[in-house]
């Protein structure tokens, strides 16, 4: 169907969105790798000599770098499995013959909706408090004393808050995907006389894995920098507990000033970024093959 | 799946959805009703479910601290105009790597949602100082523009996917009719794509409305949104669960609001061509 | 707004479209833009603001923010020459360092009505490097003990006038009830020089420690850091609120205005509040003493003032400099005063706020802040000689980065993820590679 002319318009219709985005990525990224070799820190106003690799051999042998590598990786994880497995169950409720399933439906989705800093402080202050939240209420109810969520379970908290966030995305691709399952497959399975189980792990899963991949990729890419819950919740503590990769190059470059030691945390966090999508996508490219 | 339920079935599967839907949205509903209580009722012990005096006080007190509307005009600007902006330049990139794909079609494609991976954070003082030297710190095109740039990927992701379902036939039908591109663009595919479009653009204006990076780094006064709005709420003059509630509520609502009514076409295009 | 469009001639006619209907603002006096904090004295200078508007014609446009959130934005558009605002908020810190950097206009030009020799000299000194007065006073603080005296009465307890940490601690225990949400004392814990830094600094002097030595070594390490952050931790753990850790200075003032605490050391700032009725329920049965004292009563009791200031960068340069001798002149103390009540006038700037017989009735606390706020001496903070000035902070530019670093390992010891050892060692290391790396040790 292609013919000459129609590649030539599609060359033409295309380029706008690539050089577009390759500007916004060449021409920050390079600045910011130019910064990296500076010394360069905003509350010394004056020169801004040329340091090489100093700004990197530093954050390396920074200690919070190995943690907040390890502390990323264990947020998007956590959110991932809790709301890949969670998403399944919630589409697959939602999909059953229930009343007032619209209304249902609508409170299940609504947290997606919520901007993630007025979800932290709503977690942080009504529930997550010691001494005013909801929670400690219920602890004390039961004769236990208060838990400090934020400052004993740090990353476990933002974990519960951003999967409260994204549980519901992944449930609405999960419903999406179950309403195109074949129903006349369903039926012969019955018949054959597969149990309920059976059904779900040879017919229902395989036909999600797709939308599975597709949740998983699109919230490592949001998941990946996680910031505003951080801020507004733990600040990245106690201590850098929960510093994740996106916060730590943050305080250096904005609570430290020190411009030239953030930029090569961002270089560096980059980098392990593309990684993480190298492979991401090469394994749900191949499951998205057409 | 249409299949013979029993009415016991039905009770209990219908308990156990609004079970988990009411514990889902909870916090929203908590919110709502503390943005109701007095500050004294909203730290109550026990918690106040619906036995206090409701008073609306609290939203008077939020809009004289801060002008809401300012902000929410913002949000509306910077989340409609970015995402106009982004389906302009994503629908003919969509196009032709759906209907006219080359052997780097998928490249070209993954490279683009590769782009989002780079954390905004490393980036800021760069863009910061670009913005400056534009003069275009705490402006609404500066926020337009970039949040345009983070969500084009995902634009055209969601309209590549759902342009490739379209059966190249009736294109091709439309061609021998003598329809040229523009004809077959605007006539064709764009009717055929409308509901692919419309939860594409539903999708990409809750995510800019609710992007808290740039709009809380890049904006002073002038071009702040919702998000800039609700930060002033982030730790307490006293006590503040109700006034931090009612701004909540004040910073939610609309989406939230535009996010219940379109929740049909939101779900039929979300399919990220996952749907086969 | 029709400046920044017009440059921006690249941009779609959609987005322009879009904007102009928004864009189409008024163009009649000028729209200052202004940061500050969301601290109580301020928000009432935001309902007060709209007196110095009519009289003026001029617009204010707020932003307000928390404390850290708001220096790190202020901080990145002064240091870019961002122009983003007409008035911040700094304090005690920032105003020399960044009058040196030339980024702030000098305010010693306002009129006679002014009287700058009203302010305390003190406050003044704070705000000024090489001669000039970079930032006008909106409140000064330093700090010292709030406590219950109701619960110190029913458990027969005393409160010395001036006690040691080891006093404070004694009581607190005595008083801790997490049961009836009583608790011994609220500290300061959330990270940030500015937030558990100025407790634990002031708690560091206390114990007989210092920040450097005479030739900027660190001295994080020292007997006197741990014995300070073992002493801070382990009061913290037993008998603190619960979530201290991520507690800042407004999280403790709702608590113990609410009752919850038995003792609370914090800036003396926070006693207009206190000691507000409308605000506080534990208005009348609170007490104070000065700051507590351990081996050394030197630096214990912190010096910081909160002072509005111009950045250079600034385009209403002239209007700025009005609303700031109004915001900070005694004509509005006595505004606050009249409507707000006296108890909440902004304290510790000026002379005449302490003649001000109104003043004094209405704030118990008056005189002992006064004498906290001259006595404290900066220049000479701690028990061992200092090569810098600054009680709870260091006037370096380095300090931002460092003080930002331990206050966050800091908070780890509090939580228990850390042991105060481990805390110093790193902090020690991090303090050292800082000082290496800005040449103060060669």
């Amino acid at each position: 169907m292609s013919t000459l002319h129609s590649r030539r318009a599609a060359k033409v219709m295309l380029t706008p969105s690539v050089l577009l985005l390759l500007a916004w990525m060449v021409i920050p990224l390079g600045m910011t790798l130019y910064f990296s070799t500076l010394r360069y820190n905003l509350l010394m106003p004056g020169a801004t000599p040329f340091v090489g690799f100093e700004n990197y051999y530093w954050f390396f042998k920074d200690p919070a770098f190995g943690v907040s590598v390890l502390n990323t990786l264990i947020l998007v994880g956590g959110v991932l499995i809790t709301t890949v497995v969670g998403g399944v169950l919630l589409a697959l409720l939602l999909e059953q013959p229930i009343f007032g399933k619209g209304v249902a439906r609508i409170l299940v989705i609504s947290p997606f909706f919520v901007m993630p800093t007025v979800s932290a402080l709503v977690w942080k202050n009504m529930f997550f408090n010691p001494v005013n939240g909801l929670f400690a209420y219920v602890a004390k109810l039961f004769g236990f004393p208060p838990f400090d969520f934020l400052a004993h379970a740090p990353l476990f908290s933002v974990i519960v808050i951003v999967a409260w966030q994204w549980l519901p995305f992944a449930a609405l691709i999960f419903i999406t995907s179950l309403q195109s399952l074949d129903s006349d497959q369903i039926e012969a399975s019955e018949i054959d006389g597969a149990s309920k189980f059976q059904r779900f792990i040879y017919i229902v899963v395989p036909h999600l894995t797709r939308a599975m991949t597709v949740v998983v990729l699109i919230q490592t890419i949001f998941l990946l920098g996680i910031f505003a819950e951080l801020l507004v919740t733990t600040g990245g503590g106690p201590g850098v507990a929960s510093t994740n990769l996106t916060f730590l190059v943050y305080v250096r470059s904005l609570l430290q000033f020190d411009v030239g030691a953030g930029a090569a945390g961002g270089i560096v966090a980059v980098i392990l970024a593309n990684i993480v999508a190298f492979f991401l996508i090469r394994i749900i490219g191949k499951n998205l093959e057409a | 799946m249409a299949r013979q339920v029993t009415n016991r079935y039905r009770v209990l599967v219908t308990l156990a959805a609004w079970c988990v839907a009411l514990t889902l949205s909870f916090p929203i509903i908590w919110t709502l009703l503390t943005s109701f209580k007095t500050e004294i009722e909203a730290v109550a012990s026990p918690p106040k479910f619906f036995s206090f005096d409701w008073t609306i006080e609290n939203y008077f007190i939020v809009q004289e601290r801060s002008d809401y509307f300012h902000h929410f005009w913002n949000s509306v600007v910077i989340a409609i105009g970015s995402t106009l902006l982004a389906l302009v330049i994503a629908i003919p990139a969509a196009w032709s790597m759906a209907f006219v794909p080359g052997r780097r079609t998928k490249d070209i494609l993954m490279w683009m949602l590769s782009t989002k991976m780079m954390p905004a954070v490393g980036v800021l003082i760069p863009i910061y100082l670009l913005c400056k030297d534009f003069g275009l710190l705490d402006s609404r095109i500066a926020l337009v523009t970039i949040l345009m740039l983070m969500n084009l990927p995902i634009v055209i992701w969601m309209l590549f996917t759902y342009l490739k379902e379209i059966p190249g036939e009736i294109l091709e039908a439309a061609r021998m009719d003598g329809a040229n591109l523009k004809n077959e663009i605007l006539y064709v595919l764009v009717p055929m794509a409308v509901p692919g479009i419309a939860s594409t653009l539903l999708l990409n204006v809750i995510l800019s409305w609710n992007e808290s990076f740039w709009t809380l780094n890049l904006t002073g006064a002038n071009a702040a949104p919702l998000t800039a709005f609700i930060v002033s709420y982030s730790s307490p003059e006293g006590l503040f669960y109700a006034k931090l509630s009612a701004a909540s509520i004040m910073a939610i609502a609309p989406i939230l609001i535009l996010g219940w009514f379109s929740q049909k076409q939101l779900v039929r295009g979300l399919t990220f061509g996952a749907v086969k | 707004m029709f400046q920044k469009l017009t440059k921006s001639s690249g941009m779609t006619a959609l987005a322009l479209s879009v904007l102009a209907g928004a864009g189409a603002g008024t163009l009649q006096a000028e729209t200052l833009t202004i940061a500050t904090v969301n601290n109580a004295d301020m928000i009432i200078m935001q309902e007060l603001s709209p007196k110095w508007e009519k009289k003026t014609g001029n617009k204010l446009n707020w932003v307000i923010l928390e404390e850290n959130v708001l220096r790190q934005r202020v901080t990145t558009d002064i240091a870019t020459n961002g122009g983003t605002y007409d008035i911040i908020t700094i304090g005690a810190y920032e105003a020399p360092l960044w009058g040196k950097n030339n980024w702030l206009v000098s305010l010693d030009d306002f009129d006679s009505s002014y009287n700058y020799d009203d302010i305390f000299p003190t406050v003044r000194n704070g705000l000024t490097a090489d001669g000039h007065l970079y930032a006008v006073p909106f409140y000064a603080e330093s700090s010292f003990t709030f406590y219950r005296k109701d619960l110190f009465k029913a458990a027969g307890l005393t409160m010395p006038a001036n006690p040691t940490w080891t006093q404070i601690e004694e009581f607190a225990a005595k008083l801790h009830k997490p049961d009836q949400e009583q608790y011994g004392i609220c500290l300061r814990g959330k990270a940030g020089w500015g937030d558990n830094m100025a407790v634990f600094g002031t708690m560091v002097n206390a114990f007989g420690g210092r920040w450097f030595d005479m030739n900027w070594n660190p001295e994080l390490d020292s007997p006197e850091w741990l014995n300070a952050l073992t002493f801070y931790t382990d009061i913290v753990q037993k008998y603190g609120a619960p979530g201290t850790p991520n507690n800042g200075h407004n999280e403790n003032r709702a608590m113990f205005a609410s009752g919850k605490c038995a003792i609370w050391v914090d800036a003396t700032s926070a006693a207009g509040y206190i000691y507000n009725p409308k605000e506080s329920s534990v208005a009348d049965v609170t007490g104070f003493a000065s700051a507590p004292s351990e081996v050394s009563e030197k630096g214990n009791g912190w010096f910081w003032a909160w002072a509005l200031s111009v950045p250079k960068s600034s385009k209403n340069e002239d209007v700025a400099k009005d609303f700031l001798a109004w915001a900070t002149s005694e004509e509005y103390i006595n505004l606050v005063g009249e409507e707000k009540g006296w108890v909440a006038a902004p304290p510790g700037t000026r002379k005449s706020t302490y003649a001000n017989s109104d003043y004094i009735n209405a704030a118990p606390f008056a005189k002992t802040v006064q004498k906290q706020i001259l006595s404290a001496d900066p220049a000479n903070p701690s028990a061992k000689p200092v090569p810098y000035t600054g009680v709870q902070f260091v006037a370096i530019p380095e300090f931002q980065g460092i003080g930002t670093y331990v206050g966050q390992m800091v908070s780890a010891s509090l939580a228990g993820t850390m042991s105060p050892s481990e805390v110093l060692k790193a902090s020690q290391n991090y303090a050292r590679q800082e000082m290496t790396r800005s040449g103060y040790i060669k």
